[in-house]
């Protein structure tokens, strides 16, 4: 009992790196460049099925589709943020949910269009690594490619880091989150910066996308999951934090794999629960912060009530 | 001056559109006597459509709430209706008693998500219908990914079922125009639109906001909830991965978004263009689901204001606008 305990925690803390890899692309784009895109699921998906076109039809190696495909999405990224989301932006809040869920519809029926309906996965063309394993004293086994997932995930987001916090194009898109307009005064082209943050985020979508296919099985409609359980990862692990997505991813997987252990329903089910736990909670405390902190919130919400009710009982107030 | 008298009255074309419309209402209700059986059910799709699109441009057009998470409703209400009818109602009732239900859900969502900021509202309903999905996927009626259809109803007389379904899908459609027409003329409306635009200044001019975020959240909720079981009526099984599916959304915000945000009549020509393209169309499958998703696009980048927004720019002024006017000659005589 205790044994498949500690192994869904060790699983699901794996998959939390693949949820991470997923997440963080979507954080940087809400933090950075304040912008929500609902295609992010897409995106990853398109990412894992131009993978498999390039190994399958061209004959590639796995390792050089995917450094071929990287700069390619990321080039997207950049491509899409220019022409689509900066107009997108300038329309208010409304219009880039509405424009980033067209463009999901438009992604998901044009690669079922293209490559049709077919489960496909990346598991036979990458060998022994798909089910090779590890044993670990005290029975428990762990898969090499979740392991590889999970520090790939650790180096890309510090890698992420270091770039946000050292880097010339690091400091401009921090400059450009803080405040667009003094950013642009200082000289830091902040449409640029921008751009560099769509590029890296959709270049990381396809990279979860990539893990998601070696991991399992890809359909053209598999992108909507993906970007719920991103977003799950993102709002858990607080908005715009970096490392907070990896935090958020843990938490995300552990909670599905404990829920596994019922049953396979259960297990989206339990990450949907922690994510609106997470949710209210966060809600909670920004009501307790405008109220002077949980205590005080409490006592005068308590109090209200009684005055209201004496209002009631003798009749001061309607 | 008199508050009653600035308000501008209905003007001459409004009120030939309103006759045309009752005229056109009439019509479709005697429909069944002369019309051929598919072209029933064809207009009973096209009903659930401008259902789904008033519904949804209430929620956005009005209230400034955009959500991707309505099919949670419209999932919803053909579990209840299914639920209802297993307990034993008679399908007909538990139609219109699972539309009713889905409230008793809705309203305690409402308390929480409508205190979310705009994007993560949008989202997170979006996560709480497939949250609301996985629960009911537990529930052995459903049968899993299978699905399961509604006997009761599938036992009447064909003929019969496709009228009687028809004509609910007609005065459904009939009233969820007017009652949104009455409100969004009324208090309401206005009210709405000051939150839309500006939720603080709305605010701090006395609009009890979330009292009205709230009632518009709730009639769209039961819009999208009339939809669905109409849906589950026309196609007999209720599949959850159907029934929740995100397509509704897409849908919803193609219709209304190229029909024209924020406009009465915008989403009725959205679903009736949805409905045309799908006649045209929709053999094409995949593809015709990526143009839908392009089309919209495009009008969310450059025609923001939809078809409506070209007609209004074109006759000066918007048809069966929702705006309040002020009749500038009756101030002065006010005075």
């Amino acid at each position: 009992m205790l044994d498949t305990f500690f192994q869904a925690l060790v699983q699901g803390t794996l998959l939390g790196g693949y949820y991470a890899i997923i997440a963080v692309g979507l954080s940087l784009m809400v933090g950075v460049v304040r912008f929500i895109n609902l295609a992010h699921g897409d995106l990853a998906v398109l990412g894992a099925l131009l993978t498999l076109a390039l190994i399958q039809g061209a004959g590639l190696p796995v390792l050089a589709a995917i450094m071929v495909m990287l700069p390619l999405m990321a080039a997207l990224g950049w491509f899409m943020h220019q022409t689509l989301f900066e107009r997108a932006m300038r329309g208010g809040f409304l219009l880039p949910i509405l424009v980033t869920i067209g463009l999901g519809a438009a992604l998901q029926n044009g690669m079922f269009g293209i490559w049709g309906s077919n489960t496909r996965s990346l598991g036979a063309d990458i060998g022994t690594l798909s089910w090779a394993g590890w044993s670990l004293p005290g029975g428990i086994i762990v898969g090499q490619l979740p392991v590889i997932i999970f520090v790939t995930a650790v180096l890309v987001i510090g890698a992420l880091h270091l770039v946000l916090k050292k880097t010339r194009l690091g400091r401009a898109i921090r400059a450009t989150a803080a405040d667009p307009e003094a950013a642009e005064m200082c000289g830091v082209d902040a449409r640029r910066a921008h751009r560099a943050a769509a590029a890296i985020a959709v270049a990381l979508a396809a990279l979860a996308g990539v893990f998601l296919a070696m991991r399992g099985q890809v359909t053209p409609y598999s992108g909507p999951a993906q970007l719920i359980f991103a977003f799950e990862a993102v709002v858990i692990g607080g908005i715009g934090s970096i490392w907070g997505t990896l935090i958020g991813g843990i938490i995300l997987g552990v909670s599905q794999a404990l829920g596994g252990l019922i049953s396979n329903q259960a297990s989206l089910l339990t990450g949907h629960l922690v994510f609106v736990a997470a949710l209210i909670w966060r809600l909670g405390r920004s009501w307790a912060a405008d109220h002077g902190g949980w205590r005080a919130s409490v006592r005068a919400a308590l109090a209200a009530r009684g005055l209201r009710r004496n209002a009631r009982r003798t009749g001061d107030l309607p | 001056m008199s508050h009653t008298h600035v308000l501008a009255a209905v003007s001459r074309l409004d009120k030939v559109l309103i006759g045309l419309g009752a005229a056109l209402a009439g019509l479709l209700l005697a429909l069944p006597l002369f019309g051929s059986p598919l072209i029933v059910d064809k207009l009973t799709l096209l009903m659930i459509y401008i259902i789904l699109a008033v519904s949804w441009n209430l929620l956005a057009g009005f209230a400034g709430l955009v959500s991707v998470g309505q099919q949670a409703f419209i999932g919803l209400a053909g579990y209840f209706v299914l639920r209802l009818a297993e307990a034993g109602m008679a399908p007909f009732p538990a139609l219109i008693a699972g539309a009713v239900v889905v409230l008793l859900v809705a309203w305690p969502l409402s308390w929480f998500v409508l205190r979310l900021k705009a994007a993560e509202f949008a989202v997170a309903m979006w996560v709480l219908a497939e949250a609301i999905r996985s629960v009911i996927m537990f529930d052995p009626l459903v049968q899993g990914e299978t699905g399961r259809s509604l006997v009761t109803l599938n036992a009447i007389d064909a003929d019969l079922r496709r009228t009687a379904i028809y004509l609910m899908a007609v005065a459904s459609a009939i009233l969820v125009l007017a009652v949104s027409y009455r409100l969004l003329r009324g208090r309401l409306g206005g009210e709405s639109q000051a939150i839309r635009d500006d939720e603080e200044a709305a605010g701090s001019v006395g609009v009890s906001t979330m009292r009205v975020k709230r009632t518009i959240f709730l009639i769209s909720a039961l819009g999208c909830a009339i939809a669905g079981t109409l849906w589950l009526a026309s196609a007999i099984t209720y599949q959850p991965r159907a029934a929740f599916g995100i397509n509704w959304s897409v849908f919803m915000l193609f219709m209304v978004l190229v029909g024209g945000l924020g406009s009465f009549l915008g989403p009725v020509l959205g679903a009736l263009l949805l409905f045309a393209l799908q006649e045209a169309f929709g053999d094409f499958g995949a593809w015709y689901l990526t143009g839908i998703g392009c089309v919209a696009m495009l009008f969310a980048l450059y025609a923001p204001r939809g078809i409506i927004g070209l007609i209004t720019d074109r006759l000066g002024r918007e048809p069966l606008s929702m705006r309040k006017e002020l009749d500038v000659r009756s101030e002065r005589r006010g005075r």
